[in-house]
């Protein structure tokens, strides 16, 4: 059985909610649970006043209603599911290791900032920073797979260490700004300044998009590797073309200012 | 025992056990991703003097391959894990990465695994770099015509090698034509290969030799210019042929299934005997007896 707690007093001020990880409630009943202490604003709460809480921990959460200002849900959260049933504030699954959340609405800024494994699916837009480093730290995610299928705004994958982020949308500036390796695929149109300060890693486009004149074109060929993504990202429910799997890709090597082995990817028709 | 007018002995095949690993090569078009396959299964005809045994196993249609392009499934054996390792490192970093357009997958799910891409990475010389899919890394190396992508690990599995049926015909024309037949039935079976030139082999062979420093000699009980000279021969009266297939295969499973096939499809006018090799049943971990295939046949 799982546990499902369902918003029925929307915060004035953010919600802290960091401790509600399906991991963390495993064994615990609904009692237990709506007893856990969250912060709302500069007040700490219990879920209780903010949720109706019914069933078991067992490792599948479902979270309802208007969530956008819950913050922190699912971080370091290691294992188990988490649903979330509407839209999500900051900082979801801030730090995670493992398991998996699945968004159906939009999330707010910071989606996954510094995780190292699991996977986030978000059906709907993110904002800011997804998949990021926090202001002050020089590495990103160091693993894990973020798939938002609406757009992301700016600083995707900001020092980015390794995973994968998908947007299925547009993306906003400084896509993979100072990332040192993993992968970032934009299916819409892609914002400007893209790999800015990238050492390595790989950003693929599938829109034309403007360069940075520290970026050295080198060839159009079929990446291979990216097929078995392409494929994969199919199964995911992305929109993925055929031709976008067998055929061919401008490559551009980058940034020179930084090791110049990182690559931007752009589709050609 | 009988299959249409041959006589099938009541023997055995005695097979070994080995490590087996499956290989997919891909490549931009199915003539390239052969020119890998063969390439990469030649001189693999026995673990005697080429180190392993190697061969196709099957062609693959684009959509049955990682990158949805034409591909060839190879399988290869050696007698341990660490050596198959080895193999696989050198085979599919000269005749594979060698290759035009080609990619080469893993195509095993095993609980033990060798790093191959992880070793031939280093020909990248530092411009090398990885991807993870789906839980498996990748090596993406570049060369000259793109880049040549390779799993870093592939899965190595416990098989059985050296599966066998002996074809003893009246001439070389009929047990020639029998032992087409049988190898092309054999290869429709999943999970075996025919390391032999074409499958066939004509120069089996026997444990040891009067020359001390061979391990492995001609196995002159099945030589017809011998019959009159060895003591015991195998060559029954009016045979002057004799042609053996080896099977390999991924479970002893597969190669049974091989030799029931193949033994249907070599039982022709003109094959005097169908029997298998074996030394007593003292070497081999796998007994596999004619009469249980031809039974299970009928």
């Amino acid at each position: 059985m799982s546990l499902e707690l369902s918003m029925h007093t929307p915060p004035e001020v953010p919600l802290e909610a960091e401790l509600l990880t399906p991991d963390r409630t495993v064994g615990m009943d609904s009692n237990a649970v709506s007893g856990i202490a969250i912060q709302h604003g500069n007040r700490q709460v219990t879920v209780g006043d903010f949720f109706t809480v019914k069933g078991k921990g067992e490792g599948e959460l479902h979270l309802e209603g208007d969530l956008s200002r819950v913050k922190h849900l699912g971080s370091g959260m290691s294992s188990g599911s988490l649903y979330i049933h509407g839209d999500v504030g900051e900082h979801l699954g801030a730090g995670m290791s493992g398991g998996k959340i699945v968004i159906d609405g939009n999330a707010g800024s910071w989606v996954g900032p510094e995780m190292s494994g699991g996977r986030i699916i978000i059906k709907g837009d993110a904002k800011h920073l997804v998949g990021s480093a926090y202001r002050g730290s020089a590495v990103g995610i160091t693993g894990g797979e973020i798939y938002i299928h609406g757009n992301v705004k700016n600083e995707t994958g900001h020092g980015m260490r390794n995973g994968l982020i998908v947007a299925g949308g547009n993306s906003g500036d400084f896509t993979g700004v100072n990332m040192l390796a993993g992968t970032i695929i934009v299916l819409g149109e892609m914002g400007i300044r893209s790999g800015a300060g990238m050492k390595r890693g790989t950003i693929i486009s599938m829109h034309p998009t403007e360069m940075l004149p520290t970026f050295s074109y080198n060839c159009d060929f079929n990446p291979i590797f990216l097929r078995l993504m392409l494929r994969a990202l199919q199964s995911q429910n992305f929109n993925i073309e055929d031709k976008q799997i067998t055929g061919k890709y401008q490559r551009w090597s980058g940034d020179s200012v930084e090791m110049n082995r990182g690559e931007i990817l752009i589709f050609r028709e | 025992m009988k299959i249409k007018s041959t006589k099938i002995n009541d023997t055995f095949a005695e097979a070994f056990k080995m490590w087996g690993a499956r290989v997919l090569i891909t490549a931009e078009t199915r003539q390239w991703a052969l020119a890998a396959a063969q390439s990469m299964t030649g001189f693999a005809t026995s673990v005697i003097g080429c180190k392993c045994e190697a061969g196709i196993e099957k062609e693959l249609a684009a959509s049955e391959t990682p990158d949805q392009r034409p591909g060839v499934s190879v399988l290869v054996f050696a007698t341990d894990s660490e050596g198959l390792g080895k193999r696989l490192v050198e085979r599919i970093g000269q005749c594979v990465m060698t290759c035009p357009t080609t990619a080469c997958f893993n195509g095993l799910d095993a609980e033990n695994n060798v790093v191959v891409g992880g070793q031939l990475r280093y020909f990248g010389d530092g411009y090398q770099s990885s991807k993870k899919i789906q839980q498996r890394r990748y090596w993406r190396i570049p060369v000259m015509d793109g880049e040549f992508m390779v799993d870093e690990t592939f899965a190595v599995q416990p098989a059985v090698g050296g599966g066998n049926i002996l074809l003893i015909g009246k001439d070389l024309k009929t047990t020639l034509r029998a032992a087409n037949a049988a190898t092309k039935a054999m290869r429709q079976v999943d999970g075996v290969i025919l390391p032999f030139p074409d499958g066939v082999v004509r120069s089996g062979s026997k444990v040891g030799s009067k020359y001390k420093s061979l391990i492995a000699s001609t196995n002159d009980a099945y030589c017809p210019t011998l019959r009159g000279v060895v003591t015991e021969s195998n060559v029954v009266d009016g045979a002057h042929c004799v042609l053996e297939i080896v099977i390999d295969g991924l479970d002893v499973e597969a190669v049974e299934q091989a030799m029931r096939v193949g033994l249907q499809a070599a039982a022709k006018p003109g094959i005097k005997l169908i029997t298998a090799g074996n030394y007593g049943g003292n070497l081999g971990q796998f007994k596999i007896h004619l009469k249980d295939l031809v039974g299970e046949a009928a």
